[in-house]
């Protein structure tokens, strides 16, 4: 293995990465959300009708690119593998509470790095927030936590969640009267790039991040677990790349890609504690399901259920948090999400510590 | 020489259980896996810690050998 080329190959794509995700955003993408899986999963959720908040509903391509892009690599290099069977359920409540988490903050680790890199410094307290709740996952690592392993599974089983993707773009692009989609001028949702840029930015992203094992939570996981910098070159290149983009286009085109302060940010709030305890819970949760949610789609499009499964607890807790206003919005957040992010941390928490220190069998 | 065997298991727990297994201080080590990231992150972990790596394929599992 050469360790020179591979931290090169993550640079690299990470520097593409951050481009693609500036580009989204120029393209149409709301401000700093060039990728956000968790807020892409929100709005395909309300799309399809399982949350009715008409401010964010829209089938995401980026969404059905990434696990294609993913599918088609692992397909071409021979490293698809239907594989499952490693604690769904719980994996499906950990997803479940990592996207209560995202919502408090209004974003996923990716976003967070985009937030980041458009001068919005409410992230920082998010990255604060991250960075402690990876260290509480690292240290049930450290004691020996697992979900125990997972099982080879038909090919079918694996290749379903790629097909279901290319069902819901048929559904995007049929748009069918049962489809809901935010009208113009009526929050994030409304605001798209093109069809066809959105899907081919999802499939090189997902087919970059096969082939690099990019993962938002595992860059600064491997770093206090191994002392291992790759995927945070990663992380870093992507916030670098995205940052100068920003930059540039801040000169380059009227509207305004770059703007540090606190205040008036796209798509954000300024409640720092929440902001980091939103993602306390991120970090914690996605340290115990292996991998943030981008990496947890590029998983499922290579056949790992469990990672499917993940995906379905995200939807499902995104559906929750506009059903029951949970989800934070420019104004805050909710007392009710503050409410669901402590159970989230409690919950986290006692699945970390069933899945540790229980008596062996 | 310690054998572990890392089947099923998703990263990082493989290399988890290979970096347990090397504070023993043997010259050699094996680890089996079944996924392609499990086995390049234990197979770059070994070489920072100054093994050589060997490596063997047998239907979609590998062995890695580690030797000082």
């Amino acid at each position: 293995m050469n360790i020179k080329r591979e931290r090169t190959t993550i640079i690299v794509a990470g520097l593409i990465i951050g481009l693609i995700a500036a580009l989204l955003v120029y393209f149409g993408n709301p401000a700093n959300m060039g990728f956000c899986i968790a807020c892409f999963l929100r709005d395909t959720a309300g799309s399809l009708g399982l949350h009715r908040a008409a401010a964010v509903q829209y089938i995401r391509p980026e969404i059905v690119g990434l696990v294609l892009g993913s599918f088609i690599v692992a397909l071409c290099r021979k490293e698809f593998s239907a594989k499952g069977g490693s604690a769904p359920v719980t994996r499906f409540v950990l997803g479940f509470f990592v996207m209560i988490g995202c919502l408090m903050f209004l974003g996923c680790p990716f976003r967070m790095i985009l937030r980041l890199a458009g001068g919005d410094l409410n992230a920082l307290l998010g990255l604060v927030g991250f960075v402690i709740g990876i260290l509480a996952g690292v240290f049930f690592l450290k004691q020996g936590y697992s979900l125990k392993r997972t099982y080879t599974q038909t090919k079918l089983e694996g290749i379903v969640f790629p097909v279901v993707q290319i069902a819901v773009f048929i559904l995007l692009v049929a748009a069918p009267a049962f489809i809901f989609f935010t009208e113009a001028g009526g929050g994030p949702g409304a605001k798209h790039a093109p069809i066809l840029i959105s899907l081919a930015a999802g499939l090189f992203v997902g087919a970059l991040a096969q082939r690099t094992r990019l993962c938002m939570v595992g860059g600064i996981r491997d770093i206090v677990l191994f002392r291992e910098p790759k995927l945070l070159m990663g992380f870093g290149a992507i916030l670098v790349s995205a940052l100068v983009c920003n930059l540039i286009l801040n000169g380059a085109a009227d509207a305004t890609f770059f703007h540090l302060s606190f205040t008036e940010q796209p798509v954000a709030h300024t409640d720092g504690l929440w902001n980091c305890l939103g993602m306390v819970l991120v970090g914690f949760g996605c340290v115990l399901l292996g991998g943030c949610p981008l990496r947890q789609l590029v998983m499922s499009g290579e056949g790992n259920s469990d990672s499917a499964v993940t995906v379905l607890g995200l939807i499902v807790g995104a559906a929750f948090c506009h059903n029951f206003g949970l989800a934070s919005s420019a104004a805050g957040p909710t007392d009710a999400g503050k409410i669901a992010v402590i159970i989230g941390l409690v919950a986290v928490a006692l699945i970390g510590c069933l899945n540790t220190f229980k008596k062996k069998a | 020489m310690k054998i572990v065997d890392a089947r099923g298991l998703s990263c990082p727990e493989p290399v988890v259980l290979l970096r347990s297994a090397m504070a023993s201080g043997e010259s050699s080590y094996q680890i089996i896996v079944d996924n392609h990231a499990s086995r390049e992150n234990t197979t770059r972990y070994a070489q920072h810690m100054g093994y050589k790596v060997d490596v063997s394929e047998n239907n979609g599992e590998w062995t890695l050998t580690f030797t000082k």
